[in-house]
């Protein structure tokens, strides 16, 4: 077996040093009648020849992103990620390493993990980041709990325009972990009136920005709401390039920032991994979960990085710490540091530009045909429609056809008749006219047909 | 700015320039052979680099606001729908042209170790080799460049990948089914917890406690709690495993669940896993294996012929996604018949001829109960894709003798170690990792962090070091499958060197100074806690222009 170095040899003059006849005996432990002496029931050793044979059949029978028109979003997006980052993030010394436990000989990660955590701090208006989380969902529900440990209040209030997976997982520990909570109804097109929900029971206001329909609205006014009421606000990102052109939530009195960072040096991935940014306030920063990596000095006085703060951390507070994330996303943290550092501000404010003109340009396209409507009044790069016909059947006619239109709103919110003619649609800057052209007239034949 | 320990320079420096200049001219002195004849001079240069060690400053530092390393095109004009919200004010994000950014994480890299450079024995986290096919795998467009939410009649591969995935670790560790989804180990602590949790909500019964042994991962604890359960610990008995009358006499009837590692954190099999089990399920409550450590007995042992109802399984760890310095990880978990109905969604069923993602609470049939959703889309395909790749790759015979070389290996540490260092809980074999306490350094003078910052010097990563907790001093070892006997031998012979400079003579400075050879020498981290700096921030501006 090509991954395995040690010879047949090897193996007898080891087990000869440590005294033992053979394999069990190393096993002594195990209950005789538990040690299997068949095989798993599984083929045998493969060639690299025959692995990939095997794997280029599953992935055959996909349809890649990048083979047709694609104008797929709602919380995960296709862009163009330079070929600088993916060759850089498969550098052994990033690839092959773990978390940075002896900073001695980690400085890389500390150090990349540290100007990652000032760039999303910047990028959200925050003053304090952390050094990633699984991904966006998990992130905004680990913000629900901080903002119950900060307030020591057991309810938050979920805005209609929450990505609805996101508002699964914070309702699942929820309704595990004993607290509230209230969810508002879908919300399209950003009408809803989400103040007064707040009372003085409500430890959080999380509201997505841009939201899961792609609505573009300003947060000072909930912000406010939820501070008059004692409780924080905590904004949702999934599209992280919309901040390159947006006010960011910091500016407009977010207390914690939880967002996914996909778009940014990440590939689709079918859904993961991604990577979950998280940003607070400097006061907060005892209550963040995962880690932190921190500015100190060696002891010749000279710069270095460290992990920190980990008294917060499950390895040492055990069942009092803030939360149990152990392992995090390093390496695509990495990959978006490297891709962010690649656009720059001025790369990141133009690729957002391009993003809302292409999106702009395809509502403009499709809200020319009969019946169709662009519901959303203001959007970054991704919008509703409503169609007249069930948007699911007209989404998986259009796959047949060659164009991945978007995502029907029936596939994330079962069970709600009035959402069935509604689906969501993301442009970014991998679209050209071709794409928008093959898309509207692709879904004017389907809405004849 | 640029680098940051770059002094400006002076008069004396174009000094050192011409005395270098003629240094370099004399070519005809034969190269240096000897360690000793070039020196460890601990003298500074004029730009802090050390050769091929160079110092990097920030990209906050050398990067620029209006610098971008990516062409792209004049937006097209339109009229913006932005509400109003459009930025005014300026981000704060450097950017850097290309060649730039590929030094500066070139830069970076070069100060890290890692597998692919040496051997890395950190316990309990299995750093094996990291097959370059798989990352290959995973970048096939059918599987890296497919959305999460495109129709699922494009997807069909992707999902008989994940069936298939599901069926090895069904097949490998004798369980019910497996909930992909969980992100990390952790996340997948949770999922198994909140299926136990599930099921006594499903049968009315109100448990608010959750056994745990001292020697558990600090995620265990943190996971119980995080779900409001009460943490009661149960002591390991000398030979430092967990006896079955220990469990049985902690098992109230408010007893939900123990979390149990097997085997253990202390490299050890528990000799009464299957009786706990028993005593476990007598009482009415469920048993959670932490499976962090299952690179020991893949195709030896399976966790559901010992009673196991939930495990986790790091497919960073046993299945060799890489650790990318951190994550991400991927932590499916395996559930008995009596938890399996309470899995969560997402979940590929068949139908018909094809595969379908079940989404949604509302769309389970069968009898399953979904305790919900832990993550939004389906879980960490990426890793699902390497993790195939690795089981296809080695196969059942190949499993096996991966986890019997990865103990093998642990144990000739073990023999080989011995007679100069202590294992806490006498002479007997261990699984794939070998825990050493450090009695057998009491009175030199040198302490556990001490004696693994030497090993910096001497090219290793050092072992986990204190843990498990239960263990003063703990020295963790894990060589992992993927040593050949010389690379394990030079590293027994330099740690019985080690050994050797530690317990006899004086001079305790090998020790005491180190690490002396690498990027960095000791990192002062209680500064780092007391004054936290958690990011960049603009150097202030001088009161007086120069």
């Amino acid at each position: 077996m090509r991954y395995l170095p040690l010879t047949d040899d090897d193996r007898r003059q080891m087990l000869a040093k440590i005294g033992v006849a053979g394999i069990d005996d190393l096993f002594v432990a195990v209950p005789r009648d538990k040690l299997m002496h068949e095989l798993p029931a599984l083929p045998r050793t493969m060639s690299e020849l025959e692995v990939e044979r095997e794997m280029a059949k599953l992935a055959g029978l996909n349809t890649a992103a990048g083979a047709v028109p694609f104008f797929v979003g709602a919380g995960a997006y296709r862009h163009h990620v330079p070929a600088t980052v993916d060759h850089l993030i498969q550098r052994s010394e990033f690839l092959t390493s773990y978390t940075p436990y002896q900073p001695e000989i980690t400085q890389g990660t500390l150090q990349y993990l540290f100007e990652f955590q000032t760039q999303v701090a910047n990028l959200t208006g925050m003053d304090v980041a952390n050094a990633s989380m699984y991904d966006g969902s998990t992130a905004a529900a680990e913000a629900v709990l901080m903002a119950h440990r900060i307030t020591r209040r057991k309810k938050a209030v979920l805005s209609g325009g929450l990505h609805p997976q996101y508002g699964d997982v914070i309702r699942t520990l929820a309704h595990h972990g004993g607290s509230a909570v209230d969810t508002l109804p879908p919300d399209p097109t950003g009408a809803e009136d989400i103040a007064p929900r707040i009372d003085g029971e409500t430890s959080c206001v999380v509201v997505q920005y841009p939201g899961f329909f792609g609505t573009v609205r300003d947060l000072e006014p909930i912000a406010q709401a939820a501070h008059a009421k004692g409780a924080l606000l905590v904004v949702v990102v999934t599209e992280i390039i919309a901040l390159g052109l947006l006010k960011s939530p910091g500016e407009m009195g977010a207390d914690i920032v939880a967002a996914e960072g996909q778009s940014i040096g990440n590939g689709l991935n079918f859904g993961g991994p991604y990577v979950g940014l998280f940003a607070t306030r400097d006061k907060y920063v005892r209550q963040m979960p995962g880690r932190l990596a921190g500015e100190t000095v060696d002891a010749e006085g000279r710069r270095g990085f460290v992990l920190t703060l980990s008294t917060r951390e499950q390895h040492i507070r055990r069942e009092k710490a803030t939360s149990n994330i152990c392992t995090n996303s390093g390496l695509c943290a990495l990959a978006f540091t490297i891709h962010m550092t690649l656009l720059g501000e001025a790369g990141l404010r133009r690729l957002a530009e391009i993003n809302h003109a292409n999106a702009c340009e395809l509502a403009d396209r499709l809200g020319r045909l009969k019946n169709v409507e662009v519901i959303t009044p203001a959007f970054f790069n991704e919008f509703t429609v409503r169609i007249p016909a069930n948007a699911a059947e007209v989404v998986e006619k259009l796959a047949r056809n060659g164009v991945l239109a978007g995502v029907p709103v029936s596939r994330v919110i079962p069970g709600t008749p009035e959402c069935s003619d509604l689906m969501v649609v993301a442009s970014t800057e991998i679209n050209t006219d071709d794409d928008r052209a093959a898309f509207e007239k692709a879904l004017a034949t389907a809405l004849e047909s | 700015m640029i680098g940051w320990r770059m002094r400006s320079a002076t008069a004396s420096d174009a000094t050192i320039f011409e005395k270098r200049a003629s240094q370099m001219a004399m070519n005809t002195q034969g190269r240096p052979t000897a360690p000793g004849s070039a020196g460890r001079s601990e003298a500074s240069t004029f730009t802090g680099n050390r050769g091929l060690d160079h110092e990097e400053a920030l990209i906050f530092e050398i990067g620029r606001a209006d610098t971008t390393g990516v062409d792209l095109p004049q937006p097209r004009q339109v009229k913006s729908r932005l509400a109003g919200l459009e930025r005014r004010q300026p981000i704060g994000l450097p950017g850097l042209t290309e060649p730039e950014t590929m030094r500066h994480y070139v830069r970076l890299s070069r100060k890290n170790y890692a597998i692919d450079s040496g051997l890395y024995p950190l316990g309990s986290c299995t750093m094996k080799h990291n097959p370059r096919l798989n990352e290959k795998m995973a970048r096939l467009a059918g599987f890296g460049d497919i959305h999460p939410l495109a129709p699922q009649s494009t997807v069909q591969g992707a999902l008989a990948l994940m069936q298939a995935l599901s069926g090895y670790l069904l097949e490998l560790t004798g369980m019910q089914s497996v909930a992909l989804s969980p992100k990390a180990g952790a996340h997948g602590e949770l999922c198994g917890m909140l299926a136990i949790k599930a099921a006594h909500d499903a049968k009315g019964s109100k448990r608010n406690i959750v056994l745990v042994p001292d020697s558990a991962h600090g995620t265990n604890p943190a996971t119980a709690a995080f779900m409001g359960y009460h943490v009661k610990s149960i002591p390991a008995r000398d030979d430092g495993t967990v006896a079955a009358e220990a469990v049985k006499a902690a098992l109230t009837p408010d007893v939900a669940a123990i979390m149990l590692t097997n085997p253990n954190t202390c490299g050890l099999f528990e000799p009464e896993v299957a009786e706990i089990a028993r005593v476990v399920h007598e009482a009415g409550a469920y048993f959670y294996c932490d499976g962090a450590n299952f690179n020991a007995i893949v195709g030896k042992v399976r966790p559901g012929d010992l009673g196991v109802d939930a495990m986790h399984i790091n497919l960073h760890k046993t299945f060799s996604t890489p650790h990318g310095g951190g994550g991400p990880g991927s932590g499916p978990v395996v559930l008995s018949k009596a938890l399996a109905p309470f899995a969560p969604v997402p979940f590929v069923a068949r139908d018909g001829e094809a595969y379908k993602l079940v989404e949604h609470e509302s769309e389970a049939r069968n009898g399953m109960q979904p305790l919900g959703r832990l993550t939004a889309f389906h879980g960490q395909m990426g890793m699902f894709v390497r993790a195939l790749a690795y089981m296809l790759s080695h196969g059942s015979d190949g499993m096996r003798q991966a986890s019997e070389d990865a103990v093998l290996a642990a144990n000739y540490v073990r023999a080989s170690l011995r007679d100069v260092m202590s294992q806490p809980f006498g002479d007997q074999p261990c699984m794939h990792e070998v825990l050493f306490d450090d009695a057998w350094l009491k009175d030199s003078g040198v302490t556990t962090l001490d004696f693994a910052k030497a090993m910096i010097d001497e090219g290793y990563h050092p072992m986990t070091m204190y843990f498990p907790l239960v263990v003063h001093g703990a020295m963790l070892i894990e060589p992992t499958e993927s040593e050949s006997k010389q690379s394990l031998d030079l590293f027994i012979a330099t740690l019985r060197d080690l050994a050797k400079d530690a317990t006899t003579g004086n001079d305790k400075s090998r020790f005491k100074e180190a690490p002396r050879l690498a990027p960095r020498r000791r990192l002062d981290e209680t500064r780092a806690a007391r004054e936290p700096r958690l990011r960049w921030r603009p150097p202030a501006r001088p009161e007086a222009a120069e």
